[in-house]
């Protein structure tokens, strides 16, 4: 019998997010309960309960780059919501509001899980979506860590917020919690958390095997399906491959890697090809992304579990942000940075001029930022942001004739 | 190499809404340069370049190497290289005044400032985004709702005795409160110069950004209006240099390029 052809991983990875769309509409067609949840709530516990989940940032995130996101957000314009606001919210509350959204469909929730780990936004948009649809909103306050550790107070305060939660879907899923299956779980997140971790660890090799867009791509799973074994297999597939690619000397990049830069923030979504072409042209590889590891975090117990979930872009001190991205930066060698001024992210674009002056200070490198958004592709230029990685290129020409990278 | 056995390099700026070409010889001397008030995805740039040859009585096939740079840097046929003009204003800024250190370059609808080095090199530098409020674009708008030419704006802020104020940050309701003041029979003059202050403000905030080094240099076509000059040296409260060369300065520092790419190559 012929040995079956073992399958691509971003395959794999596709096949694995699809099948949480599917899972949620089949569940809802048994007349089950189907959920809503922003990125980073604790995921582990509807999965114990047997709850399935969507994701609307990950939604929002494919409507815009299938370019529904200039009419998803006027739609909510056209509501009354402020153009202001988060794209991916807009999104969101258009398609919550009846809005058709074929680029990526999803059933309509029966209840919402909010954490507000990520931002604030957050907690008004689903606050919205719970009135649109008169459903139950459960809320995981994580405040803002101006601190550099986690501490004991705050470990208990999302202890006593994860049991309250657990109580809440107990009763809307009908179900008793079960302490080994959510063992079982968090075992599976953990191994998802470390495969993720070691395929992005590759980017750290000169030159390197991938494209450090392709983790833009495979984030989707880390982010919607945490949890699931298959998750784990294909990042841990995908592993394999980056491994199998440095000893063969390939990459999934395949142009000239004159310079390696650090993407700041969040992919505009909607101009990725945009983004790409002027990079490309000049032979610069994006070997560093903070928004993808963000998600590979790591527990062993409760209490590192509420910490891990205490640690995101947005929720933790400038100190550490910094320290965080200065890491990846010497990592993975990076010549430069370039930062996406998100105008539906203020929050991580607000820390950025600071973050932008240390990072010349600690790390010696060029540091350029262009204004853009997540999924609204009226906040983009192309004219401009070509003309600021031109300007990263030649300022990155200059800086190794005097010092190399990090 | 032309004729003579000397080496010309021709720099290109094409901009948003002019097209500007320098010709050097042998990478030291100006030979010839043109300007052409239209810009990219027009004839502009053609003409230009059609311009400061003829005057500098060269063909095409004289030319050792062409350098292009600015908003349609990518559209000049025949350029045998692209730069930013980011780096071509930094260059031909330090070609201008040697001891520059912040250069602030206000265009069309571009507003730059640029952080240079002790090697004359750029280091650094920060750009207007989405809005061209305090550009070129907003000074055209300005001069035509006061129904003045825009280069005598700088004479006549001169003659200003009375404090104007233009507040908005957005040139279409700049537009309306000029129009308001000039309803309320506020004198021209102290108009332009509440605009001048404006773009100041502006491009100040800019510059702040950065930080402001001395030497600071301005070039673009806004260095001409010596009313926003003053304005920014009141702003920034540092001397501000200018060259009348200032809006050449992108295709002076293209050349300039032009010339070490051909020398290295």
């Amino acid at each position: 019998m012929e040995q079956e052809e073992k399958k691509a991983a971003k395959i794999m990875l596709r096949e694995v997010v699809d099948q949480v769309y599917q899972e949620a509409w089949d569940a809802k067609k048994r007349g089950e309960p189907v959920g809503w949840s922003s990125s980073k709530f604790p995921a582990e516990i509807a999965e114990t309960l047997g709850l399935k989940v969507c994701y609307p940032e990950n939604q929002a995130a494919a409507v815009a780059a299938k370019h529904g996101g200039q009419r998803m957000c006027e739609a909510a314009e056209g509501m009354g919501y402020s153009n202001d606001i988060c794209a991916y919210a807009r999104i969101s509350l258009a398609y919550a509001a009846g809005e058709e959204a074929e680029e990526k469909p999803m059933p309509q929730p029966d209840f919402l899980l909010c954490c507000n780990n990520i931002c604030n936004c957050m907690t008004k948009w689903y606050e919205n979506i719970a009135r649109m649809h008169n459903i139950p909103l459960i809320m995981f306050d994580i405040p803002y860590n101006n601190e550099t550790e986690v501490s004991e107070e705050s470990v208990a305060y999302l202890k006593g917020q994860f049991y309250d939660v657990i109580g809440q879907l107990e009763a809307i899923s009908s179900r008793k919690w079960d302490e080994e299956r959510f063992e079982e779980v968090c075992k599976n997140s953990n191994r998802t958390a470390k495969a993720w971790l070691k395929a992005c660890s590759y980017c750290q090799y000169e030159p390197s095997p991938l494209s450090g867009f392709d983790l833009f791509n495979h984030m989707a799973d880390v982010v919607t399906a945490r949890c699931k074994p298959e998750t784990a297999e294909a990042f841990e597939a995908l592993a394999e491959e980056y491994e199998q690619a440095v000893k063969d000397g390939t990459s999934t990049w395949r142009y000239d890697e004159n310079y390696r830069i650090m993407f700041e923030g969040i992919p505009c979504w909607p101009v990725l090809r945009t983004l790409f072409t002027p990079l490309k042209n000049k032979g610069i590889n994006t070997t560093a992304v903070v928004y993808a590891p963000a998600f590979g975090f790591v527990f062993n117990n409760l209490e590192e579990m509420m910490k891990a979930y205490y640690k995101a872009p947005n929720s933790v001190c400038l100190e550490t942000g910094v320290k965080w991205r200065e890491g990846i930066c010497r990592e993975n060698k990076v010549d430069g940075v370039l930062v996406h001024y998100n105008r539906s992210c203020k929050p991580w674009s607000g820390y950025m001029p600071e973050m932008e002056r240390r990072f010349r200070k600690d790390l010696g490198i060029p540091v350029v930022g262009f204004d853009g958004d997540q999924a609204d592709p009226r906040n983009f230029s192309e004219a401009q942001y070509t003309t600021r990685v031109d300007g990263l290129f030649e300022l990155m020409e200059e800086n190794k004739k005097g010092r190399g990278s990090v | 190499m032309g004729n003579d056995g000397f080496s010309y390099t021709l720099g290109i700026d094409v901009g948003s809404t002019s097209s500007k070409c320098v010709v050097l010889k042998d990478g030291k001397e100006i030979v010839s340069k043109a300007l052409v008030p239209f810009g990219a995805g027009t004839s502009g740039p053609e003409r230009a370049r059609k311009e400061v040859l003829e005057q500098a009585g060269l063909l095409e096939t004289d030319l050792s190497y062409t350098l292009a740079t600015g908003y349609g840097r990518n559209m000049v046929e025949g350029a045998d290289a692209q730069m930013s003009e980011l780096s071509c204003h930094a260059r031909g800024a330090c070609e201008l005044f040697p001891d520059v250190r912040t250069v602030i370059d206000i265009g069309g609808q571009d507003a730059k400032v640029l952080r240079i080095n002790s090697n004359g090199m750029m280091e650094n530098f920060v750009m207007n985004d989405k809005c061209a409020a305090g550009t070129g674009r907003f000074l055209e708008v300005m001069a035509r709702v006061l129904e003045v030419d825009i280069n005598e704006m700088a004479v006549l802020s001169a003659r200003s005795e009375k404090k104007v104020d233009i507040s908005s940050t957005c040139t279409v309701f700049a537009e309306s409160e000029v129009i308001s003041q000039l309803s309320n029979n506020a004198d021209k003059c102290d108009i332009i110069s509440g605009i001048h202050r404006s773009v100041a403000g502006r491009t100040g905030g800019l510059a702040k950004r950065l930080g402001v080094l001395p030497q600071v240099v301005m070039t673009g076509g806004v260095a001409r209006n010596a009313g926003v000059v003053k304005a920014l040296e009141e702003e920034l409260k540092v001397p501000i240099f200018t060259s009348p060369l200032a809006q050449y300065a992108g295709a002076l520092g293209a050349a300039l390029f032009g010339w070490q790419k051909y020398i290295r190559n």
